[in-house]
């Protein structure tokens, strides 16, 4: 059976290190997940002036991998993100489309100067990876101050979240997941 | 959820608007963009919007001169500006020409989040202030009660002395004759003026029907409550709870009632929460209350504890000499409403009106003025544009018959009351019955 998200490791971590997120996708959206080794051309997206890598451009390389359009792709990368209006992003989504892609970068405590934790920073990307496919199932920042798809801007919002989407966006993921289903 | 808010980006930059446009769409608001200002103000044509994100530099027109033109569109409009190159002197030129904030390229998400957050909220703010100065604006004001006569005057007075306080208030009267105003006037100038009243009137309702609206429901109470409702009880919490006919609520929801107010605490019919409330009660009553515990129709308990301060509104045949002021004043009122340029009464006419009984009190008043303004010309209201019943009254009454008055009295309450022979009956003080008959004895139809 052929997975419904792939995750795309582009990062240092090892394939293993997804194992929790690969169980928190397939109960969040009850579809198949799977991860797979992604070589992206980062250098296509790297900002000499600002130092960063450009989410958008990886995103359309993220679209150009997907064989299936009902396959949802997330790219997972450790370089740091932006979109141009903004000083960082920690992911990039389509609203309603199949691919997104979000950084492990911020999400390691030593960039704050803080010590190492591995497994916050994992719960991190998990969150994230969940947040960043809520959108591509076509839900929006939610308020609930516990819902997965509230908006982060700052690392210990990501930390206050759940993993889980609140009653009101499990209801319109749901209603997505069968629309998903019906099409095929 | 944001999709309320509507955020136009104005930038010559295509990746800038395109980021932000994606960046806010998943926040739930209605995104649009224009490359610039010619752009921008054909969007501002379609629809409105409510923030607006301005690039300074732009070819063509530039952010400033842009932001003047929406001004002219929409001066509601919350404008932002946006600029990859910030100098101190364009942000002070950018702030004083009254824009919200002015940030520089790349800004920090959560600023910018924030910064969003904030205007939409105060925009809500600004909203709700309009709203609440004219809901301030229209609350009744003593002296915009009308009566000059020494029994209104009086009436006047007690509501002056009984407002500052948080007492129990019976207005008693006839109907029409402005309990309704006068609670209003009590409750907003009481110190509960800035929280809501709420109006109930028993009289219009069947048992279960008013104790659903008193109490509020759960889902589920009872068939067809498909949702939790709160009842008027509790949305008067703080508040005034003005109950209209009092003396027609049933013998259960008068023990209910008096409960609630003994205790300050309910539950919603098929609920067990309790819920509590902290309201000041102000009641009307056309109905003769005492008479009604004779006859075991209203609880001593529930009259004592609603007759606490009493206000009796004399009915308008007992103050004549209010009649010319309440006159002008709809007079005026009307001709306002309707822009028709008739400013007063013909001698002719104001005689009638001087000498008609008002059985309906100022509400019928206000009917006859309003349904003489809609047929009459200008400049003055005269007798063929008075209500066939005034008329009439006049007429009969000079002839004398008593049979005759009777039946014009009866058909004019009829008519008064779209033939509502319950509501006729009980002004009439006479059974349904007895309505009947006299219907049938005096050969009157429904029109």
């Amino acid at each position: 059976m052929s997975a419904g998200v792939v995750i795309l490791n582009a990062s240092s971590l090892p394939g293993d290190a997804f194992d929790a997120s690969l169980s928190a996708v397939e109960s969040a959206f009850g579809l198949s997940a799977a991860v797979k080794k992604w070589h992206p051309p980062l250098e296509a997206a790297f900002d000499q002036f600002r130092r960063q890598y450009n989410s958008t451009v990886l995103l359309a390389e993220v679209l150009k991998t997907a064989s299936e359009a009902s396959v949802k792709r997330i790219a997972v990368v450790d370089v740091d993100l932006f979109i141009p209006v903004l000083t960082f992003v920690f992911g990039e989504a389509q609203v309603g489309g199949s691919a997104s892609v979000v950084s492990t970068h911020r999400f390691y405590n030593q960039f704050y100067g803080m010590p190492r934790d591995d497994s916050l920073m994992m719960a991190r990307l998990q969150k994230e990876v969940i947040h960043e496919l809520g959108h591509n199932f076509g839900l929006y920042h939610c308020r609930h101050f516990e819902c997965v798809m509230r908006s982060s801007t700052y690392v210990e919002e990501i930390d206050m979240k759940s993993t889980y989407p609140c009653p009101d966006c499990a209801g319109e993921l749901a209603s997505a997941l069968r629309l998903k289903r019906r099409s095929g | 959820m944001n999709s309320d808010t509507a955020i136009l980006i104005v930038d010559d930059e295509r990746v800038v608007r395109e980021s932000l446009t994606k960046w806010f769409m998943e926040d739930g608001y209605a995104v649009g963009s224009a490359e610039d200002a010619v752009d921008a103000i054909r969007q501002m044509q379609n629809r409105r919007w409510d923030i607006i994100l301005l690039d300074i530099k732009m070819p063509g027109m530039d952010g400033m001169a842009l932001q003047q033109r929406i001004i002219e569109f929409d001066p509601g409009a919350t404008i932002i500006f946006i600029t990859a190159h910030a100098t101190v002197d364009t942000a002070v030129q950018a702030l004083k020409s009254g824009a919200f904030d002015y940030v520089t390229k790349p800004v920090d998400p959560d600023y910018l989040s924030h910064l969003i957050q904030k205007a939409v909220r105060d925009r809500a703010l600004i909203r709700e202030n309009v709203r609440l100065k004219e809901q301030v604006a229209e609350y009744p004001k003593i002296n915009d009660l009308i009566g000059e006569s020494p029994s209104m005057q009086k009436v006047f007075e007690l509501i002056e002395t009984v407002a500052k306080t948080d007492t129990t208030v019976m207005l008693r009267g006839e109907s029409g004759t402005g309990k309704e105003l006068i609670a209003r006037a009590i409750h907003c100038n009481s110190g509960r003026r800035y929280f809501p009243i709420v109006t109930i009137n028993c009289g219009a309702m069947s048992e279960g029907v008013l104790e659903s609206e008193l109490f509020g429901h759960e889902r589920g109470a009872f068939t067809g409550a498909q949702y939790r409702r709160k009842g008027k009880l509790e949305l008067a919490d703080q508040g005034t709870l003005f109950l209209d006919e009092v003396g027609n609520i049933d013998m259960k929801t008068q023990m209910d009632l008096l409960r609630v107010l003994e205790t300050k605490q309910f539950s919603r019919v098929g609920g067990n929460e309790i819920i509590k409330v902290d309201f000041r009660i102000i009641c009307a009553t056309n109905r003769d209350l005492e008479k009604a515990i004779e006859e075991g129709a209203f609880r001593e308990d529930l009259y004592y504890r609603l007759n606490v301060f009493s206000i009796f509104v004399p009915p308008l045949r007992e103050r004549k000499a209010d009649i010319p002021l309440l006159l002008d004043y709809f007079v005026k009122k009307y001709a306002r409403a309707m822009a028709k340029p008739i400013t007063a009464i013909s001698p002719e006419a104001m005689d009638i009106l001087v000498r008609y009984n008002w059985p309906g009190n100022v509400r019928e008043v206000e009917n006859a003025i309003e349904r003489a303004m809609v047929v009459g010309k200008p400049s003055a209201i005269r007798p063929e544009d008075l209500p066939f019943q005034l008329s009439e009254k006049n007429s009969s009454a000079q002839a004398g018959s008593l049979a005759g008055m009777e039946k014009e009295h009866i058909a004019r309450i009829l008519e008064q009351n779209a033939w509502n022979i319950s509501r006729s009956a009980e002004i009439l003080e006479i059974d349904r019955v007895t309505l009947y008959n006299k219907i049938n004895k005096y050969g009157l139809r429904r029109p």
